[in-house]
């Protein structure tokens, strides 16, 4: 496909005149050329992103008039939509670079030793570290993962395996409305439950995750249930055929042919919930100290440290605003890893039989 | 792979969890720690104005040094969540941005206090509210009461507004908007200020003293001290207001008292209090002030939180605790300290004694 | 598949005289899993029955306290205090469809179809970086770096293009305005609305390219008649995704968005509509009394919200389906 497409650039002796290559680089640098100027004379001095844009404002036209009068409208039209295309994707480069370069170089002075084995307790301007956020982060996350993974899976073989009829239709449709809670409103709905089972105001570690498995439920069935479904129906019938009963054929053929594809899914998931701050700051609560406990008084999380260092800082604020970026970094390599170690084990681990 | 390992990424959090015992460098492994446990006679807790947290924590972290077993727990999660849990009992102490008003008080109205006991309001943080600016090419700036209300009430829009430029000769004042950030949460801060405006520019501020900034004036909207000196420092031609302490960095426009023009410094912030009344037909302890904003050589934008406490408490531990931590808060010494973790003005010596009377008298 | 299973669930019972007592235990077996695999999928209905359940409950006094009392109380009747923030929710959302779709669009083209083959699977994964990034991180980005960044554009935009009534009023000088709090959206939901795209871009048939670039059709004129309508469904599931995403996302635009209770078109001024996840992070952990039944009842306002929303993309999808190929 690519290389049939390709062919489109190539000179076409039979239609009119094409620009040559240097031409758009000509275009391009000119236009740049041109832009930085304009910066510098006519708005506030020269930078980097009003170049950038006045460029691309003024080769785009360039580059299509020129080669609307060589080449044509219609190539002129696939031109441009190359370009607009291409300048789409940097485009979406730029708030990424920007970002990734403000965490590296605003957190990483306070991404040391300290930062992972001091809390906050005592602390009172420089010092101090998240390891009660990491703490929470781990306890909260894994009791989700512990009540998500189960419901997930079950309600995904039931889906495969077993469902028909309006209670699998129901099951699917809620669990597509069920992607679509506002993080902040399964907040909500663990506080909701806790002032009613436990008393008003209760706050606690295990609300946080039972917040967070409502959000984990779906992603987990939905991963699970695409790769049930992608299991050859051979297996299954070679397994029947050995009067292997229906449970133990689930148990020891559909599930290990996928289970690489399963446990990718629920590290994905797993990366998808970890950094959810709305629910756990309305669930969880906020506390300076360690708090191992998840049933009882408030639990600190990685992604509520860091609001919580932005939003209550005391009178020396950079040490805070340091923190609270080192607690970005730190969560942003967490989720980049649990990323990349789910794909890795797509990958690597993927099954023989299959797609 | 075995079915096992669908366990895997499970057991990994779970080990991770269980087997690293749970400690930091900071943390002595002490059962109080981080868990306001009630079964500890040692513990005490508190909740309140998000104001005085930064002095809160200085004043646990002194305390907490040097009473080793005593852990107190301090949440900052508004005044107003602070009177409504110390009213329930939830909290020994509370810290509020306003005292109780008379309505609220009365004997037996309070969970942590004997049926015969009412609750005491006790100064114990002071701060200036300082009126932050940025604009470009101003160092200095000097607002009168009407001015200044005139810029957050939304009528004066221009910087080079005539009026402006009439207290600041020499000044190059921009041709340019006036975005005033104000508070969008409840706040005691908000109060203060609003109360200020009122009372010295009653003619173009015309809406009462009130926790929310009135919303028909307009102007931008930001959560918490820390979003307000954000906005105002990133942003350009803006202004603001916020605990002095907050915003060492920005410029603080002084204001007009009388004929003088005053920073929003410690000692004249702490004059206020001085010179302030206690308001009448309360218990014989409480401190409830009525502060008067028009008092010579006074700051007039200042912001005095109140511990509130029980005259009697049930618990006589309980009593022991409130009356060493908040005796140690009003102290010469925890103002001290206060000022410099949190920027706040330190009661002056005849206040601070009218505390210490008053924090004796708690059974 | 079904009616495989089906029929191969009459041949488990078959009896088998070597072992007839392990047919009963087979039987309990397969009863019991069956069982806990319903029982889950019920416990996923039951758990969205609490969610709106337990939320109605805790919303109940807010909205049954007489609006008087309401009143008394400095929180304004419900529907009076909500209505503006429901507009902040839409309005902040709908900007950032309309600037993340068509981006979104061009970069899945850009990775399907104009990319080297070889780099394509890595400038993918380059954009699902900025899915990995949590919307505390993109918050304080947002306040910190992009609004000072973009306020001298506001004030260019307010002053030469200020007849438009989006761009009008008074310019923010904090440039945390309802537009910046949507490009933030507007980035978050990117990824989402690409990598799906992405996906169904690249399962246009080959066919389908190979015969428009055989009528002598340019690149762009083969996406337009191939790939695109073949897509469409595909591109309208993806942006409902995103919407979805963007109505309910909390964190990042209430540390961004300079919000007040205000309806307005205005993106530009310090007057803007807040959203209601963001009302709800920025006075929930302060908040006591009827002021928590407030701020539940509002997110079972922004549940319906996107309830409502979901249903209406499932629906649009379901229609489209039937006509392409594409999922």
């Amino acid at each position: 496909m690519t290389a049939l497409s390709t062919t489109t650039d190539k000179v076409n002796p039979l239609t009119a005149g094409q620009l040559p290559a240097y031409v758009t680089w000509a275009a391009l640098a000119g236009a740049l050329i041109v832009g930085g100027l304009l910066d510098t004379t006519l708005l506030s001095g020269f930078d980097p992103g009003t170049t950038a844009f006045a460029a691309a404002v003024i080769y785009l036209p360039v580059i299509y008039l020129l080669s609307r009068a060589v080449e044509g409208r219609r190539r002129a039209a696939d031109r441009l939509a190359t370009n607009l295309v291409a300048g789409a994707f940097l485009l979406a480069l730029l708030p990424l670079i920007s970002l990734l370069w403000e965490t590296l170089s605003t957190g990483l002075p306070r991404f040391d030793a300290k930062f992972f084995s001091w809390s906050m307790r005592n602390v009172i301007g420089a010092g101090g570290g998240a390891i009660h956020a990491l703490y929470g982060t781990l306890i909260v996350t894994g009791i989700a993962t512990l009540i998500s993974v189960p419901i997930g899976l079950m309600t995904a073989i039931y889906l495969v395996e077993y469902g028909r009829g309006a209670l699998a239709r129901g099951i699917t449709f809620f669990v597509d409305v069920m992607t679509g809670i506002p993080s902040i409103v399964a907040g909500l709905f663990a506080y909701a439950l806790m002032a009613i089972v436990f008393g008003p105001g209760t706050i606690n570690g295990l609300a946080g995750s039972l917040a967070l498995s409502v959000l984990m439920i779906p992603i987990v069935v939905r991963a699970t249930e695409e790769l049930l479904r992608i299991v050859p129906n051979e297996l299954r019938e070679a397994s029947y055929a050995l009067g292997v009963p229906k449970w133990r054929t689930i148990i020891s053929v559909v599930l290990p042919t996928s289970i690489s594809g399963i446990v990718s899914g629920v590290i994905l998931a797993i990366a998808r919930i970890i950094g959810e701050t709305a629910p756990l700051m309305i669930a969880a609560g906020f506390t300076n100290s360690i708090n191992t406990n998840p049933f009882a008084n408030p639990m600190m999380t990685l992604p509520v440290y860091v609001y919580d260092q932005y939003a209550h800082p005391g009178v020396q604020r950079e040490f805070y605003t340091e923190r609270a970026w080192a607690g970005a970094l730190t969560l942003i390599v967490l989720v980049m890893v649990l990323n990349l170690i789910g794909r890795f084990i797509a990958q690597r681990f993927a099954p023989k039989t299959g797609r | 792979m075995k079915i096992s390992s669908i366990g895997a990424p499970v057991a990994l959090f779970a080990a991770a969890a269980l087997t690293l015992s749970a400690c930091a460098a900071n943390e002595t492994a002490n059962p109080g720690t981080g868990a306001s446990g009630t079964a500890a006679a040692s513990t005490l807790a508190g909740k309140g104005a998000s104001s005085m947290s930064a002095a809160q924590q200085k004043w646990i972290a002194d305390y907490q040094a040097a009473h080793s077993g005593v852990t107190i727990n301090y949440s900052p999660d508004g005044s107003g969540a602070g009177r409504e849990a110390f009213i329930s009992g939830a909290v020994q102490y509370a810290g509020s941005d306003r005292p109780f008003k008379d309505e609220e008080l009365g004997k037996d109205k309070f969970g942590e206090c004997t049926a015969e006991s009412n609750a005491l309001n006790l100064p114990i943080y002071v701060s200036p509210i300082a009126v932050i600016f940025n604009v470009d090419g101003v160092e200095e700036l000097k607002l009168d009461p009407d001015t200044l209300a005139g810029i957050f009430a939304g009528t004066i829009t221009k910087w080079n507004d005539p009026k402006i430029a009439a207290t600041n000769d020499g000044v190059t004042l921009p041709d340019a908007s006036i975005t005033a950030v104000h508070r969008s949460d409840d706040s005691g801060t908000t109060n203060n200020f609003t109360d200020y405006l009122n009372q010295a520019a009653p003619k173009v501020w015309t809406e009462a003293a009130s926790d929310t900034f009135p919303t028909a004036f307009g102007g931008e909207a930001a959560k918490g001290t820390s979003a307000v000196v954000d906005a105002v420092t990133t942003g350009k031609n803006t202004i603001g207001y916020a605990d002095a302490s907050a915003a060492k960095d920005l410029g603080h426009a002084q204001l007009k008292v009388g004929e003088q023009w005053l920073s929003p410094t410690a000692e004249a912030a702490a004059k206020i209090v001085d010179d302030s009344e206690v308001l009448p037909g309360r218990a014989e302890h409480d401190l409830a002030l009525k502060l008067n904003r028009v008092s010579k050589d006074a700051y007039p934008a200042v912001l005095v939180s109140y511990a509130l406490v029980c005259e009697i408490y049930k618990d006589a531990n309980d009593a022991a605790l409130v009356k060493g931590f908040i005796g140690y808060a009003a102290s010469a010494e925890g103002q001290k300290a206060a000022a410099e973790a949190a920027g706040s003005a330190p009661l002056s010596s005849t206040m601070s004694a009218k505390v210490a009377a008053a924090i004796d008298s708690i059974k | 598949m079904t009616s495989v299973t089906q029929s191969t669930r009459e041949v488990t019972p078959t009896p088998t005289p070597e072992h007839p007592v392990n047919k009963a235990r087979e039987r309990i077996g397969d009863r019991v899993f069956s069982g806990l695999a319903t029982g889950s999928g019920v416990t996923i209905l039951l758990i969205l029955a609490m969610v709106a359940g337990f939320l109605l409950v805790q919303a109940f006094p807010a909205l049954a306290t007489s609006p008087a009392e309401l009143e008394a109380k400095g929180y304004g009747q419900f529907w009076s205090w909500i209505l503006p923030f429901a507009w902040g929710t839409v309005y902040a959302s709908f900007w950032a469809l309309l600037m993340a779709v068509p981006v979104a669009i061009g970069i899945a083209l850009f990775i399907s179809h104009y990319a080297p083959r070889r780099l394509a699977s890595s400038l993918g994964y380059v954009i699902d970086l900025l899915a990995a990034v949590p919307s505390v991180v993109f918050g304080l980005w947002g306040s910190m770096v992009l609004a000072p960044a973009v306020q001298p554009l506001y004030l260019w935009l307010n002053t030469y293009l200020g007849w438009i009534p989006f761009f009008s009023g008074q310019p923010s000088g904090t440039g945390r305005t309802l537009l910046t709090a949507s490009i933030v959206l507007a980035v978050m939901i990117l990824p989402i609305i690409t990598s799906l795209s992405r996906e169904v871009f690249l399962q246009t048939p080959v066919l389908h390219q190979e015969a428009a670039l055989a009528l002598g059709a340019t690149r762009w004129e083969m996406i337009k008649m191939a790939v695109l309508p073949f897509g469409r469904a595909g591109i309208v599931s993806s942006v409902m995704l995103g919407l979805g995403r963007a109505l309910g996302e909390t964190m990042a635009v209430a540390m961004v968005l300079s919000g007040a209770p205000v309806i307005t078109l205005e993106i530009l001024t310090s007057q803007n509509p807040n959203t209601i996840a963001a009302v709800i992070a920025q006075n929930f952990p302060e908040a006591y009394g009827l002021k928590t039944n407030q701020l539940i009842a509002g997110g079972l306002t922004l549940f319906v919200i996107t309830l409502v929303v979901n249903s209406i993309a499932r629906l649009i999808v379901s229609r489209y389906k039937e006509f392409s190929g594409a999922n």
